[in-house]
């Protein structure tokens, strides 16, 4: 599951990550980091099961921390099923089926925003 | 062996005719034979749902009173073409927006009037004795305007070239988003159901073939332009008309970075008269070649990565220098499909007959490069020869100097063979002496990664590469890798100087 912490440095400049790793023994994995001299934003990706645990952990420890689903989002009246966002994604969420209509793996986004501009008809967003 | 259209007439009339769309034809030949399929198929119906910029629409408002002769119009901050007769105008899809930009353009004038929204007027006039009025803004629906005609001088390409980007960044074209590196592959174009890959030779599409255009029923008016079918690029030019059309298969589209464009569905039936036409249709995706070519260069004549098939780039994949590529359509195959489908019911239900052409189409023309009388301007010819020089071991005093004497802002820093290190920039200089302590040589404070360019390459090219990465000089780099000068901002301002006083 990927899971979007956000965090402010005026709390002190604790490890968060690095330390609920070692506390919990669950592997984090870091998706994308932006992070500043005041505050971070980290999207992580954790095991199903170690959900709540990492979660709870996280917000005791000062973080917000928010479940990321369905973060893309496209617009089935305006998606003409061509493809062209097929190619440029790098977590690979956009493929055919058999009809040659595009199916998400909704799940993976990273939230990069790599597709947005490559849609042409604007059908793309990322729900904030 | 041949057969008549009479008869294929007369069995779309008694609702009897055998349609299939060209996705089935290779089957039925695989299966039946050549001459099987010419007694079994009648009409094969083909389709494509794609960005076809070169797309637009005749439009007749009426007159209004007092009547206006308009010179200058707008449909939504979208200008049309007014130099035809007062209260006629030509919407062309690629023209965009005078407030909106790219986001929205003529296409979406288009998408509007289809989907019924109605969409403001704009025009203006100087006033004559017939046609006093000078200004007139109004809001009008499609069913308000008498004639809404479209016209479209080039669709339906026999293929498209694919794309890829070599270069290090991010490309914005009308092929879409080109990855760098060649990170992926855009094509366009339906394959197997494109319309002329079916009809290559041009035996029965030409001038007055019944086709289906964005829903409505339209003809194939003759070639389109930049029609090259010698080369594999034939084009048609269609009309049909907009108030029969269908939002399903007319959208406004925008490439970010290019432009507005329309996609539209455009669907030809192909009567089976003959076993030339049976073969022609037998087409499948592994026949149809393409080339992917590099994007990354920046003329016309750009370099070919490799030859390609459509059953290649359908199936989501290719390998590329090596590498697996992943590839993107731009047009969509499940649309094309439908238009197909559309059309093979309605020659089914009899609403379409065929019709041989009424004037044939040059099978054998190919298009010519523009003619241009007026020179491109190449960077040599403005470039600055004299370059203040400068190596990374020397010290940032050195630098001050050397920029102060040599009455310039850019230093060009050279390592012993004479080859391009760095570049110094009286910035840098200003920056390393006002900033922090103990900053010395120039190697702390040049930047290492110069954008440059090279003395023939045109002036254009290098002022987009100097607005793209916000720098104000680019060393000229010359083949053999050595600094044979600088192009600056200033140089520029000399080019345009000189395209005004000509
Ligand atoms: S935002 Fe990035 S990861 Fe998510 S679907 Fe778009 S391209 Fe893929
Ligand atoms: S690029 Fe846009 S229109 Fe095309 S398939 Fe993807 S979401 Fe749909």
């Amino acid at each position: 599951m990927k899971l979007l912490v956000t965090f402010s440095r005026k709390k002190g400049r604790e490890p968060i990550i690095a330390k609920v790793v070692l506390e919990t023994g669950v592997l984090i994995n870091v998706e994308r980091a932006y992070i500043d001299a005041m505050e971070g934003e980290v999207l992580i990706d954790v095991p199903d099961e170690d959900y709540m645990r990492i979660r709870d952990r996280m917000t005791e420890l000062g973080a917000i921390v928010s479940l990321l689903e369905h973060a893309i989002r496209r617009d089935e009246h305006e998606c003409i099923d061509c493809g062209a966002c097929v190619g440029v994604c790098p977590q690979e969420v956009f493929s055919f089926d058999e009809d040659w209509k595009i199916t998400m793996r909704d799940e993976r986004c990273v939230i990069c925003g790599k597709c947005l501009p490559a849609c042409p008809h604007d059908a793309l967003s990322l729900v904030q | 062996m041949e057969k008549s259209l009479d008869l294929i007439n007369t069995r779309i009339r008694d609702g009897d005719a055998r349609v299939v769309t060209a996705e089935e034809m290779p089957a039925i030949v695989a299966e039946l034979g050549e001459e099987g399929a010419l007694k079994e198929v009648d009409v094969v119906t083909t389709g494509t749902f794609g960005a076809m910029c070169s797309s637009g629409a005749f439009l007749n408002f009426g007159h209004a009173d007092p009547p206006i002769r308009m010179e200058h119009l707008w449909l939504n901050d979208v200008e049309a073409y007014g130099g035809i007769a007062s209260v006629d105008a030509y919407i062309g899809a690629t023209q965009q927006s005078e407030t909106r930009g790219e986001d929205y353009g003529g296409a979406h004038v288009l998408e509007d009037f289809v989907a019924g929204n109605s969409v403001e007027l704009r025009a203006n006039s100087r006033g004559t004795d017939c046609y006093p009025g000078r200004s007139i803004t109004t809001e009008l629906v499609l069913a308000d305007l008498n004639q809404a005609i479209m016209v479209n001088p080039r669709n339906s390409y026999q293929r498209y070239d694919a794309a890829a980007n070599t270069t290090d960044r991010t490309l914005n074209t009308y092929m879409g988003t080109l990855l760098p590196g060649c990170g992926n592959v855009t094509f366009s174009g339906a394959g197997v159901l494109s319309p002329l890959a079916n009809d290559p030779a041009f035996q029965v599409i030409g001038s007055g073939t019944p086709i289906f255009l964005g829903g409505a029923q339209g003809m194939v008016i003759g070639e389109g332009t930049q029609h090259s079918p010698k080369t594999g690029f034939g084009t048609l030019m269609v009309t049909g008309d907009l108030k029969e059309m269908r939002q399903d298969f007319l959208r406004a589209a925008t490439m970010t970075g290019y432009g507005v464009t329309l996609y539209i569905g455009v669907g030809v039936p192909i009567p089976v008269i003959n076993l030339d036409v049976v073969r022609s249709t037998a087409v499948r995706d592994e026949d149809i070649t393409t080339s992917i070519i590099d994007y990354g260069v920046p003329s016309r004549d750009r370099p070919v990565l490799r030859k390609v098939t459509y059953a290649e780039l359908r199936s989501g994949t290719i390998e590329l220098n090596g590498m697996e590529v992943r590839t993107s359509s731009l047009s969509s195959f499940r649309k094309a499909r439908e238009v197909a489908a559309d059309l093979k019911h309605w020659v089914e239900e009899g609403r379409m007959e065929m019709v041989l052409p009424v004037r044939k189409i040059d099978a054998a023309k190919s298009a010519r490069p523009m003619r241009v009388t007026t020179h491109t301007p190449l960077v040599r010819e403005i470039m600055d020869y004299e370059i203040v020089t400068i190596t990374e071991d020397d010290e940032i005093t050195t630098a001050a100097k050397k920029l102060l004497r040599g009455a310039t802002n850019h230093l060009t820093v050279l390592d012993r063979e004479g080859r391009l290190t760095g570049i110094v920039t009286t910035y840098d200089v200003t920056k390393a002496v006002g900033g922090r302590e103990g900053i010395r040589y120039v190697k702390e404070i040049m930047t290492r990664h110069v954008i440059t360019t090279y003395p023939l390459e045109p002036v254009d090219v290098a002022a987009r590469k100097l607005k793209r990465h916000n720098i104000s000089a680019l060393p000229v780099v010359d083949p053999e890798g050595k600094v044979a000068g600088m192009l600056t901002a200033i140089d520029l301002g000399k080019l345009i100087g000189r395209r005004e006083t000509k």
